[in-house]
């Protein structure tokens, strides 16, 4: 059983950009309604770079923006980066090319091509040198996720951030790619000792017993439903309803679920 | 509680050289390249590949249907080398189908699948039968790995580009020290596809030629493909058994294709490798390069190398035998270190015909025999996540 404590969250999706507003609606505070996506500017990418890179790798960098704000000692934090598809408008745009006279790939889309291109941004914009793990999993991507950030917590006894995200797939993929809503979570996790407040402690096992809990509110178990980072909103809600001790179940692969004890 | 040192308790190695580790270790040590001229179907770039022969004629069987492609096809033809099979059914025995993690490193998976599906559509509208979550997607290799396998316990897909395969070592030890595993099955499947080699040579990198790591005259690599996995265990004291020792993960923190020009990242990896496995450099006998042969990959990799060993341990890239094999060159890379362990020998940087007098790292021209205890690996890879094996042999 691994322990560690969730000392902050970030969100973007379609109408939520903050961890307060998620908060209120998954509480029932307020409905969920959603809407536009926020505008994708991340502050860490110099403009020629925000040019270049794609509102895949601008998302991933915006959530991990949002969750570390005001953070003191961002070089020194291991980072996990999961997502199910990774970039799929240059996946598309280099298969296109790859149909034409020549093949005109472009340069700047190959290298962004990488799994771990966010990863390599947020290592540029941050400074950091600190190892990085980039990762997919398809619906049990948040999961996957989590397990791999709180192995390291566990390991190295240092905060690691966590970033999941899945961005919407070009019209050619739509019919075969099952990723609604643009969807991104951050976290940052750290060791059970650390004497920083958290928002929750947590405990995980893996059990091929049980079935992934669904939610309550039927637009926000669409929400869950409509991108595998959005499936950590099982979790986001156990921690929004501040209640002492809660046990979720969360799909993580064929045959195994992840399951997590929540407290205060 | 630390898990290292992981006794390798069983590995294997399918590329360009042949099926199986006694296929690479003989072409290693005859001095025989598995790169010919490029005669991938559809492809019209002047360059050599390291082609694994046949993949096209050996589709899954049917009940694996939907997760057929050249890499999975790879992924099964590795699997089935070197009685890794019987190897994993006796680990399951001993451990139970639940406490066997996968851990899986992939570049470009089968993104062939989605390339022919592109070729293929029709007004707008992809192939019925294209399947990317089981063939395209990044965990594709690692849950056919495990399905094919029979296991139910943790998997991961890694995917940090050329250095995939290598931090799957370092996953594999964080699980066991978690507790989430007691063995891990390690490994890398890469296979050829249009992108990375239209992509490679859209910047300029790809070589017409047998690459030629360190020498003066190189300029690019060769992509190869391959498949690798290895048996990671808990080691008990005293028993002899090759190991994996440390390992060192770091990020560049600098471009996303060029490698810090001092080798900073570089260095920070092989630092914490030597620090996680309790060694200092002048105990590390051997070195094997990633060692890519583009000139600024080949240059950065020098200076941390160079800043690093005061001792000039011998060194080598193994890319102008294989290819570079992207994604699965961590895992190729680090069977090579555990054969030079075992057979008491290092490979030459083949083709390296004289080392560019502007880098300094002690490359072997030619084989050489000497006894071995540790040999590092170094994997790098686009975006700047790098890391650093250190294997060895106990007695």
């Amino acid at each position: 059983m691994i322990r560690f404590g969730l000392s902050r969250i970030g969100i973007i999706t379609e109408g939520i950009d903050s961890w307060s507003e998620a908060a209120a609606v998954l509480r029932g505070e307020t409905p969920y309604r959603d809407g536009e996506l926020a505008a994708l500017k991340p502050a860490m990418l110099k403009p020629n770079e925000r040019r270049r890179t794609t509102r895949t790798i601008k998302l991933a960098l915006q959530v991990t923006e949002t969750v570390l704000q005001d953070y003191p000692d961002r070089q020194d934090l291991l980072s996990v980066f999961s997502s199910s598809e990774g970039d799929l408008d240059i996946i598309d745009q280099i298969c296109q090319a790859l149909c034409l006279p020549d093949r005109p790939v472009s340069p700047t889309q190959f290298h962004n091509s990488v799994h771990n291109a966010p990863a390599g941004y947020w290592s540029i914009g941050s400074a950091s040198q600190a190892a990085s793990c980039s990762l997919a999993a398809l619906d049990g991507g948040f999961s996957a996720g989590l397990i791999e950030a709180a192995s390291q917590v566990f390991s190295e006894q240092r905060p690691v951030l966590l970033v999941c995200y899945d961005q919407l797939p070009p019209p050619l993929m739509q019919s075969v790619i099952p990723i609604r809503t643009p969807f991104a979570v951050a976290l940052l996790l750290t060791p059970e000792q650390d004497s920083q407040p958290c928002l929750a402690h947590l405990q995980l096992r893996l059990d091929a017993q049980g079935e992934p809990d669904r939610l309550a509110n039927q637009a926000l178990e669409r929400l869950r439903l409509s991108a595998p980072a959005a499936r950590s909103l099982t979790l986001l809600e156990a921690v929004a309803s501040e209640l002492p001790s809660q046990h979720r179940c969360l799909n993580y692969l064929p045959g195994l679920n992840l399951h997590l004890t929540i407290t205060r | 509680m630390p898990a290292l040192p992981l006794k390798i308790s069983h590995y294997t190695l399918t590329n360009a050289l042949g099926q199986g580790k006694s296929s690479a270790l003989q072409a290693l040590q005859s001095g025989h390249s598995g790169l010919r001229p490029c005669d991938l179907e559809g492809v019209d770039l002047e360059t050599w590949i390291g082609r694994v022969p046949e993949l096209e004629n050996l589709p899954l069987p049917d009940a694996w249907q939907a997760y057929d492609c050249r890499n999975n096809r790879l992924a099964l033809l590795g699997l089935q080398q070197d009685g890794f099979l019987q190897a994993v059914d006796a680990a399951k025995a001993r451990y139970g189908v639940e406490r066997i993690g996968v851990f899986i490193g992939s570049s470009t998976s089968g993104i062939a699948t989605t390339e022919i599906a592109y070729r293929d559509r029709q007004d707008d509208r992809l192939p019925a039968d294209f399947t990317p979550a089981t063939t395209h997607n990044i965990a594709s290799p690692c849950h056919f790995v495990r399905l094919a396998l029979g296991l139910n316990g943790p998997a991961l897909a890694i995917s940090t580009a050329c250095s995939s395969s290598a931090t799957v070592f370092a996953a594999a030890d964080r699980y066991i020290r978690s507790g989430l595993c007691d063995a891990a099955i390690v490994g890398g499947i890469d296979s050829l596809c249009l992108t990375t080699l239209y992509g490679f040579n859209s910047l300029d990198l790809i070589s017409d030629r047998p690459c030629r790591p360190w020498d003066g005259s190189r300029n690019g690599i060769n992509i190869g493909e391959a498949a690798g996995y290895a048996l990671l265990e808990k080691s008990p004291e005293g028993e002899s058994s090759l190991q994996l020792l440390g390992f060192g993960e770091s990020s560049d923190a600098y471009h996303m294709s060029t490698p810090h020009p001092q080798g900073d990242g570089a260095l920070a990896a092989m630092n914490q490798a030597l620090q996680s496995a309790g060694l200092t450099p002048s105990q590390i006998d051997y070195v094997n390069l990633h060692g890519t042969a583009t000139r600024s990959n080949d240059a950065s990799e020098d200076r941390a190398v160079c800043r690093l060993f005061e001792h000039c341990p011998p060194c080598s890239s193994t890319k102008g035998f294989t290819g570079h094999t992207l994604g699965a060159a961590g895992i190729t890379e680090a069977v090579f270190s555990l054969l030079c362990l075992e057979a008491g020998w290092m490979p030459q940087s083949l083709q390296t015909e004289s080392r560019d007098p502007e880098l300094g790292a002690n490359i072997l021209l030619q084989p050489q025999s000497a006894p071995l205890r540790h040999v590092l690996s170094n994997s790098f890879g686009f975006g700047g996540n790098n890391c650093s094996l250190i294997f060895g042999l106990a007695k």
